[in-house]
């Protein structure tokens, strides 16, 4: 089962070497994480997306919150929740595809931020999902590089993630 | 009060009451040192190889139950250490180890004697830090005492550059009376409600044990252990880490249990219906087969750290807890509602229990040609009154110093469990000696783990430590040749200890006594003499029967009613 933590975490550096050490040394997966710090700077935020059993689940849980960086954290699978990801894609867009990918871009709602004779670069942001549709309706030989951040997520309304 | 850097590390340690630093110089800690020679009050116990600094500053820890100390150097001094550190963590003990680390405009450049410290140790510490600035020192120190020894304890280290020990730089020393850290609040206390759920299970157990482990020593929760199976008048038995917090000759208590435990301990956990594991972590030795742990019970499970509980084996009424006080908690309700065990039940089970200890299955056959290792272990009981702080190495001669020595006090029977290190049991008997001068001290080892930290002979030598080593010396890595005996037809692939050193000499040249015996009937005389010698250092070599094996056992991987007995044994096996 996929499972997407959102941890609060002192901003040291090793903080996120002991996120990332403690999953090889366990021998958890991780699907993708991202990390930036928080309004509150000596705090970071760290979006972790795993997938395994209840049990692992909860171990992964566990050890997260025995690591003594490890402020606070929320398994945002068992709350309702928004998860948000981005990707830049840059695309080869020449003669009749400049046309064809703007329309799908604009479909999509994902901007284009930069243009050349021969390429563009579209900015998109979504759910996992919906970016992988993106990809998949673009024909693979006119996509010339690509990078998503992995989701963010948050709870919605009164549940959430703070001190 | 104005101090360098090395001196308030300094500082620290006294405010912080460390009475003994173990360690080794060189030139990242060199400032360290010099700031240790100006002042009196922290005494410096010079080792020979890093790893016997981080081991004997654990055997003060598991002794006293106050945090070791262990000062190493960048570098090789810290790879030295590792082995040290992740035996602790392995069996939660408090340590503070300070690694010198190259000046900080240094680190990252491949330094002479660079390694990333913090980086190495991560994975075998309870928490690091790398100082960068003189001005956090003394918070940080503060920090890694505190995380040590709190909740479950562990080993913390301290990496400090050589620059900010600078002798030239002395800013004004305020050491914290406490820290407070928003992402380290360790339990207090465990929950009432589910020590109600726990006692109502216990209360209803027709067939119950208890199951002890190294978290009733670490958590001074021997007393309430003990007022528990008293008043409950339930089986006990012992993890490796937890002998000592009961009674070894109670006859309430079953002995060990798991992969060299008894057969009534491990009969006892297959048949059980309510288990109560108290700072015990369900280790693959412990536990056998999964599948095949306990099938029947219904499991409560004490402990100070939550990720230990539903680990390894679901359990049914954790308690996350301290287990002195859930301990004594529990006690109190348990008194007030006494009458509700179901005693003809209980006498049922205990008449079953009787059957299984009826077979006695550590029995073995005596000898009078050849010292038993078993024999050796009971004489060294015998000649002491079993009061001693024994100390052990890794392998057979640990099981049966377990198995045969019925410890009676908690911290006195110290061993590497978890992380199984051959080579701890010397250097550690140093950091106990060190904390209790006028208690007899001694090592169990055998004649491969004695030779992976012999060099501190002459740390015992310099500090004047009159340690009692015995040595069950069987020309074997026993426990790789009983593997190797079972599971590989006998193919002995580089278990033979050769080339031998000659003990006795080996001893006395190090400035010890040594001495040999090979026969059953001098091994008493032998022994007293050694303990006799109140002021010297004693190499007892003693040449054990090569042959025997550690019984009963379970297979890796086997279920606890799968268990081999010794072969003289196995027919009494179907009578019970």
């Amino acid at each position: 089962m996929r499972h997407i933590i959102s941890i609060l975490i002192e901003n040291e550096s090793g903080a996120l070497s002991r996120v990332a050490g403690l999953f090889s040394a366990r021998g958890y997966n991780i699907e993708s994480l991202t990390v930036a710090p928080t309004q509150d700077e000596t705090l970071s935020r760290m979006t972790l997306v795993t997938r395994g059993s209840e049990a692992i689940i909860e171990q992964i849980t566990k050890q997260l919150n025995k690591l003594v960086d490890v402020v606070k954290l929320v398994d945002l699978f068992e709350v309702p929740h928004l998860e948000r990801e981005l990707m830049l894609i840059k695309v080869r867009a020449e003669k009749d595809d400049r046309e064809e990918i703007k329309r799908l871009a604009d479909i999509f709602r994902a901007s284009i931020i930069d243009v050349t004779d021969s390429s563009y670069i579209i900015e998109m942001t979504g759910s996992g999902n919906k970016l992988d549709n993106f990809i998949s309706v673009l024909k693979p030989e006119q996509i010339l590089e690509l990078v998503r951040t992995g989701p963010c997520g948050i709870a919605r309304g009164d549940k959430g993630l703070v001190l | 009060m104005e101090l360098s850097g090395a001196e308030i590390l300094v500082q620290c340690l006294q405010d912080e009451g460390v009475d003994y630093v173990f360690g080794y110089p060189g030139g990242s800690v060199l400032h360290i040192y010099d700031a240790l020679f100006q002042q009196d009050r922290v005494r410096h116990i010079l080792v020979r190889h890093e790893q016997g600094a981080v081991h004997a500053a654990d055997g003060y820890a598991r002794a006293t139950g106050r945090p070791g100390v262990a000062l190493v150097t960048s570098g090789p001094g810290a790879t030295n250490a590792v082995t040290g550190i992740a035996t602790a963590y392995m069996d939660s003990i408090p340590l503070v180890v300070l690694t010198g680390q190259v000046p900080t405009p240094f680190i990252g450049s491949d330094a002479f004697q660079e390694v990333d410290a913090v980086g190495i140790t991560r994975p075998c510490v309870k928490h690091n830090f790398l100082v960068k600035r003189v001005e956090d020192l003394a918070e940080t120190l503060k920090k890694a005492f505190y995380i040590a020894t709190t909740g479950r304890p562990g080993p913390v280290v301290v990496d400090v550059p050589k620059d900010v020990t600078d002798p030239n730089i002395k800013i004004p020393y305020l050491y914290p009376k406490k820290v407070e850290m928003r992402s380290y609040n360790p339990v207090t206390k465990g929950h009432p409600g589910q020590i109600k759920r726990a006692v109502d299970l216990l209360l209803q157990a027709k067939r119950p044990v208890i199951y002890s482990g190294g978290g009733v020593v670490i958590g001074e929760g021997s007393e309430s252990l003990r007022e528990l199976v008293r008043e409950t008048g339930f089986p006990i038995t012992s993890t490796l880490m937890g002998l000592g917090a009961f009674p070894g000759q109670d006859r309430q208590f079953l002995g060990m249990l798991g992969m060299h435990g008894t057969y009534e301990a491990n009969m006892a956990m297959h048949e059980t219906d309510v288990l109560l594991a108290v700072g015990a972590r369900f280790d693959d030795r412990v536990t056998g087969k999964i599948a095949h742990f306990c099938p029947n019970a219904k499991i409560i499970h004490i402990d100070i750290d939550p990720a230990s509980i539903s680990k390894n084996v679901k359990v049914d009424v954790p308690i996350v807890g301290p287990v002195r006080q859930v301990l004594q908690d529990m006690v109190k309700v348990i008194q007030e509602r006494k009458k509700e065990i179901d005693r003809p039940a209980i006498e049922q089970w205990w008449q079953q229990i009787e059957k299984w200890r009826g077979i006695d299955c550590l029995h073995y056959e005596q000898s009078d040609e050849v010292i038993k290792p078993q024999f050796a272990v009971q004489t060294l009981y015998k000649v002491t009154g079993g009061n001693i702080y024994l100390t052990s190495d890794v392998g057979q001669h640990q099981m049966f110093a377990a198995q045969f020595f019925p410890f009676d006090k908690p911290r006195r029977w110290i061993n590497s469990g978890g992380l199984g290190t051959m080579g701890f049991g010397l250097p550690a008997a140093v950091g106990v000696k060190m904390a209790f001068p006028d208690e007899d001290v001694a090592v169990v080892t055998g004649e491969a783990s004695i030779q992976m930290c012999i060099q501190e002979l002459a740390t015992c030598k310099q500090h004047d430590l009159p340690l009692k080593i015995i040595l069950l010396n069987n020309g074997y890595m026993g426990m790789v040749r009983q593997w190797q005996e079972f599971f590989y037809d006998g193919r002995y692939s580089h278990s033979y200890v050769d080339s031998l050193p000659d003990f006795v000499k080996l001893a006395e040249s190090f400035g010890h006594v040594g001495m040999q015996v090979t026969k059953p009937g001098d091994l008493e005389s032998a022994c007293r003499e050694a303990f006799a010698m109140k002021d010297r250092l004693v190499f007892l070599d003693v040449i054990v029967d090569p042959s025997e094996n550690v019984y009963p056992m379970i297979e890796a991987g086997k279920g606890h009613h799968e268990m081999y007995l010794s072969p003289h044994l196995s027919s009494e096996r179907e009578l019970a």
